[in-house]
């Protein structure tokens, strides 16, 4: 079954069909398209307001400002503070970090607690701090077992924790959205923000990652 | 609706996570155009978001499943378009506008792109929370025919609030037409075995963000 059932086409993945070589993609395609011109000849949206909303999340706004955060959060005690009692405001007051709205929220790696992020009910994410989600972060295999096996979870992106660290998951259920802060990796002391910020992940501040070591190595790939 | 493919938490059989390497932000143009859209006509406040959550969830199980993100995205955004007038049916298969309508007032232009923050979900409460950080609670079963935010995996289970979030608008009432409803908004959180039983992983804590009418003292 396809997503053009109900208008009647059964495109099913993969199979040839009536169109001959137009592949389903092309269909989605060609009813975006149709849509897209729909809603601004009807005055709904404007199609260079649409270029500038993409580019903003192809350019502005990504993971790299979440990664100044954490770095910022690593390197001046008094802004981790700031971010974990209410992450919204501190954000606003760096500078370098496209602004964010309501309801964020940080929570901090401990040895005693791994923290990781979920939406099991849709794929809500901290676009304003992390940019657009990857594609696994909105598939039903992390959506149906961050919460069920997160160890499991875990250790297919290469992250094994003791079981004496506890692994906490957040389940993204209202709108309320989390970003977690890493542990700061050993070998980094004097390092300047922008150094710091290199070493920050997107998956480290999902949580099914860890912060790069400054060796270069990776210990979430 | 509630009880549908959506709720997946807890689910078995999708198979491992698999992550592409050096993903794009987006892998075709058309899915920056959906998003866009979609980004676009919310500030027209046509529908709120749990509405738009809703749209996706009322697709058939086989559609949701087969259908990637950004599809689901397309369906839920022509299914609200056709609900609410803004378009026909045969002016999505033509793929021009064939009818008069009014023009909205004012519509998402390229400058407001500058300022993309998430609106506030914050809303003047109806009266003092009635749980505070520490009071061990039990979530309700229910199972609703309209949208709600209480995943079928943590119904029924005795967890710990954590923290109070706020005073929020509430989804169960906003998406099925029933107005903001504000209520408060809560941290609950479960021990792993609580949920999963005695096979859980050890040492594994999950929490949900429960709105108060989800939640019972005990």
């Amino acid at each position: 079954m396809s997503i053009d059932e109900d208008r009647g086409q059964d495109h099913s993945h993969g199979h040839s069909h009536e169109h001959g070589e137009m592949s389903e993609l092309s269909d989605t395609q060609l009813r975006v398209r149709s849509l897209e011109t729909v809603l601004a000849e009807k005055g709904y949206v404007d199609s260079a307001a649409l270029d500038a909303i993409v580019e903003a999340y192809e350019t502005r706004i990504g993971p790299q400002n979440g990664a100044r955060v954490v770095a910022r959060a690593w390197a001046d005690p008094e802004f981790r503070r700031a971010l974990l009692e209410d992450a919204s405001t501190a954000v606003n007051t760096m500078g370098n970090v496209s602004p964010v709205g309501s309801h964020l929220i940080a929570v901090e790696n401990t040895v005693e607690r791994h923290n990781m992020v979920v939406c099991t009910l849709c794929s809500c994410y901290p676009w304003e701090v992390l940019g657009l989600p990857p594609t696994w972060y909105k598939s039903a295999p992390y959506r149906s077992r961050a919460v069920l096996e997160p160890r499991a979870v875990l250790s297919e992106f290469g992250v094994t924790l003791p079981d004496e660290t506890e692994v906490r998951v957040w389940d993204s259920t209202a709108e309320t959205r989390y970003i977690v802060i890493p542990e700061r990796p050993e070998g980094t002391d004097g390092w300047s923000e922008e150094q710091l910020a290199e070493l920050v992940t997107r998956n480290s501040m999902i949580g099914t990652g860890l912060a790069q070591r400054p060796d270069g190595k990776t210990e979430d790939s | 609706m509630s009880n549908t493919i959506h709720d997946m938490g807890g689910m078995h059989g999708f198979g491992p996570v698999e992550e592409e390497a050096n993903e794009p932000v987006f892998h075709t143009k058309w899915e920056s155009r959906v998003y866009a859209m979609n980004r676009a006509m919310g500030p027209l406040r046509l529908w709120t978001i749990d509405e738009g959550r809703a749209a996706q969830e009322a697709l058939h199980p086989a559609v949701y499943t087969n259908a990637s993100y950004y599809q689901r995205w397309l369906l839920g955004l022509e299914a609200r378009a056709l609900q609410h007038g803004l378009v026909t049916k045969d002016e999505l298969s033509s793929g021009k506008a064939l009818e008069e309508n009014d023009r909205p007032n004012r519509i998402f232009k390229a400058e407001d792109a500058a300022n993309l923050t998430r609106s506030s979900f914050d809303r003047d409460p109806q009266g003092e929370p009635v749980f505070k950080a520490g009071d061990k609670v039990r979530t309700l079963n229910i199972n609703p025919q309209g949208h709600t935010r209480l995943p079928r995996y943590a119904r029924d289970k005795i967890g710990e609030v954590e923290a109070v979030r706020g005073c929020h608008v509430f989804p169960d009432s906003v998406a099925n037409g029933k107005g903001d409803d504000p209520q408060w908004l809560y941290t609950v959180v479960f021990d792993g075995q609580v949920l999963w039983g005695s096979d859980a992983e050890p040492g594994i804590k999950i929490s949900i963000e429960a709105f108060e009418p989800y939640i019972e003292a005990i």
